[in-house]
């Protein structure tokens, strides 16, 4: 069942459900914390409409900062900004920044230790029509893997607003991650969020399976989860792990402990990615049966959202097979 | 101090680095020797600084892109009292304060971490427009390599430059025509350097590098030009000081006494010339890029 501590929309399971792109929360999330603090700027890569920047700039103009499409200027300049005493957030489609900038923000931002936050939008299989090119699905394996660096992925439009405001005060290199698409609102103002605390979202009694998940594919993973408890099938619980890197340790091996398996669920390539920071823990701590869903170390195509989840085996009847086959594989 | 005086000072600056790179054991030769002249000014006379206190919110900010050529940056904040000349032995050691390349968290001073090139200017001019928000008086320079302007991110950051007028920017690019895979007018041709930059919206200076009276003119000109960056393009000898080092790409990467080179003095008496042209003691580095 919903876990009612986390406050979850009433409407989570209606079709009436909200449907707003994450990235929006950005937006708005910039406008609050530049409201909390002058020191916020926000440099933009020609993408300031989608990226949703446009919210910052025109309750900012003079702090809003356009550089044209020139990515590894926006992580240097930005670095310097952040030497100087500013705290910038760089907005570009995360195919870009950190896909095209990785090198100047390894040395610039996080070896540097300068409060840089960089928001990668558009970033997933879901951008769906442009294609391969635009689809990031390797931000979260790269950018985890540098020392200093936080590394958020939202699940909907209100945590992305938290995650930004979080971000704006937190002192450290932080990259957020956001999506195209419009996507279920299910989380609400109340819904505790904090930067590297996993929330545990539905407990059914007994659980025989944990799905921990990050970003909007959370959403499926919550959909898998009722179907399951709907059909008497396997109890399960269901971790929104938007943190992934520090990722919460204590959370997967108390949810290891508690179920004995899990299936870590995310719009990003399985190599390197949150299965494979979860992997690390388990591996350490508690080892059980695991499956992963995510992009099989392929790049995406042209297609609508929708159809290219499915193609790409990231729906919530594909997480009900991921949890009968890791239960089969806890049992054998 | 009189340009006599920073001549002599300048000199004391170049015998460090051989001492350090000897005792390091390995580094780049050709550049620091080349920008003692340039970086014995900038900590003597041109910048507004107290190296007892190299966190004063109001010093002018010197950033260093090529961040390679450090071991003369270190030697002149050490001659300039920053920290005591004996540390500059411990160069590229383990534990030690001066990284083979530049680091901000672990010294203070450094202002900033670099080393790949190309994205020293962009963090400057960051900074230039981040302080100008902020109404602050300081100069911002930085020094920039000639081979780095190969690279987009540093084009880029003129391009941002230039269009916001960044007048409290100034950027000096060590003209010495050399990188590391030899002349630079071979590798990727840069010229005409001036008039890409004059393009791009930037006053433009050029000064003998050798010559510190003309190096303080031009960074006291720029600091008069009110509509736009302006980059002094300095004209310096590679390997400046030892004789067979001077003007040859070989030595950009490469330490005495480590390889026979074609062309070269031998192996085991490179450094030996080298010390008995700078009157240090040594002989024992390594190359940086073989």
């Amino acid at each position: 069942m919903l876990n009612p501590k986390a406050e979850l929309s009433t409407k989570i399971f209606q079709k009436d459900i909200d449907m707003i792109p994450n990235r929006q929360g950005y937006g708005e999330g910039l406008v609050i914390a530049g409201e909390k603090d002058e020191r916020v700027v926000v440099l933009c890569a020609d993408l300031t409409e989608s990226t949703r920047s446009i919210l910052f700039k025109e309750k900012f103009p003079d702090r809003f900062i356009e550089v044209g499409v020139a990515e590894q200027a926006l992580a240097t300049l930005a670095a310097g900004m952040a030497n100087y005493g500013k705290i910038p957030f760089i907005s570009s489609y995360a195919a870009f920044s950190p896909g095209r900038n990785w090198e100047q923000i390894r040395t610039t931002i996080a070896l540097n230790d300068v409060p840089v936050k960089i928001a990668g939008a558009h970033a997933g299989l879901t951008v769906g029509p442009d294609g391969a090119t635009h689809q990031q699905l390797e931000d979260i394996a790269i950018m985890r893997a540098m020392p200093n660096m936080i590394v958020v992925a939202p699940c909907d439009s209100i945590e992305a607003k938290k995650a930004t405001i979080e971000a704006a005060k937190n002192g450290k290199p932080t990259y957020i991650r956001f999506a195209r698409e419009k996507t279920p609102v299910f989380t609400t103002e109340d819904t505790s969020f904090k930067i590297g605390r996993a929330e545990i979202l539905w407990e059914s009694e007994n659980p025989q399976v944990a799905i921990i998940g990050c970003g909007p594919l959370v959403y499926e993973a919550l959909l898998a989860a009722e179907q399951l408890t709907r059909m008497i099938l396997v109890n399960t619980m269901v971790i929104n792990c938007h943190t992934i890197k520090p990722i919460d340790e204590e959370m997967i091996i108390s949810a290891a402990r508690k179920c004995g398996a899990i299936v870590s669920v995310e719009e990003h390539q399985v190599n390197g990615g949150l299965g494979s920071a979860i992997a690390e823990v388990l591996t350490r701590n508690y080892p059980v049966p695991m499956e992963y869903i995510g992009m099989p170390n392929s790049f995406g195509e042209s297609g609508e959202p929708d159809e290219l989840l499915e193609k790409y085996k990231m729906k919530s009847k594909d997480i009900v097979e991921a949890v009968k086959k890791v239960i089969q594989r806890k049992i054998n | 101090m009189t340009i006599e005086e920073l001549q002599h000072k300048a000199n004391e600056v170049r015998q460090d680095i051989i001492k350090m790179l000897l005792e390091a054991g390995s580094g780049h030769s050709a550049g620091p020797l080349g920008m003692a002249d340039i970086f014995t000014a900038f900590y003597f006379e041109i910048l507004n600084h107290k190296p007892e206190d190299p966190n004063w919110g109001d010093r002018d900010r010197l950033f260093l892109s090529n961040g390679h050529i450090c071991p003369v940056r270190y030697a002149a904040m050490a001659h300039a009292g920053y920290f005591p000349i004996s540390e500059l032995m411990t160069l590229r050691k383990l534990g030690t304060r001066l990284q083979g390349h530049p680091e901000r968290k672990r010294l203070p001073g450094v202002e900033t971490t670099s080393g790949p090139l190309g994205s020293g200017l962009a963090q400057a001019a960051g900074y230039a427009y981040a302080s100008r928000m902020d109404n602050k008086r300081f100069r911002v320079y930085c020094v920039c390599s000639d081979g780095e302007h190969d690279a987009g991110n540093h084009w880029e950051a003129v391009l941002f430059a230039g269009k916001n007028n960044l007048n409290n920017l100034t950027a000096i690019v060590d003209r010495n025509n050399i990188q590391i895979d030899g002349h630079t007018e071979d590798v990727m041709p840069l010229e005409p350097l001036d008039e890409k930059y004059k393009a791009f919206n930037w006053h433009v200076l050029h000064v003998d590098g050798h010559n510190i009276e003309e190096v303080i003119d031009a960074a006291n000109h720029a600091k008069a030009v009110y509509e736009n960056p302006t980059v002094i393009i300095a004209h310096t000898i590679p390997g400046k000081g030892v004789d067979y080092m001077e003007n040859d790409p070989k030595w950009h990467g490469a330490v005495p006494g480590v390889a026979d080179i074609p062309g070269e003095p031998p192996k085991g008496k490179q450094a030996q010339i080298a010390l008995h042209e700078l009157r240090t003691l040594g002989g024992k580095i390594r190359g940086e890029h073989e």
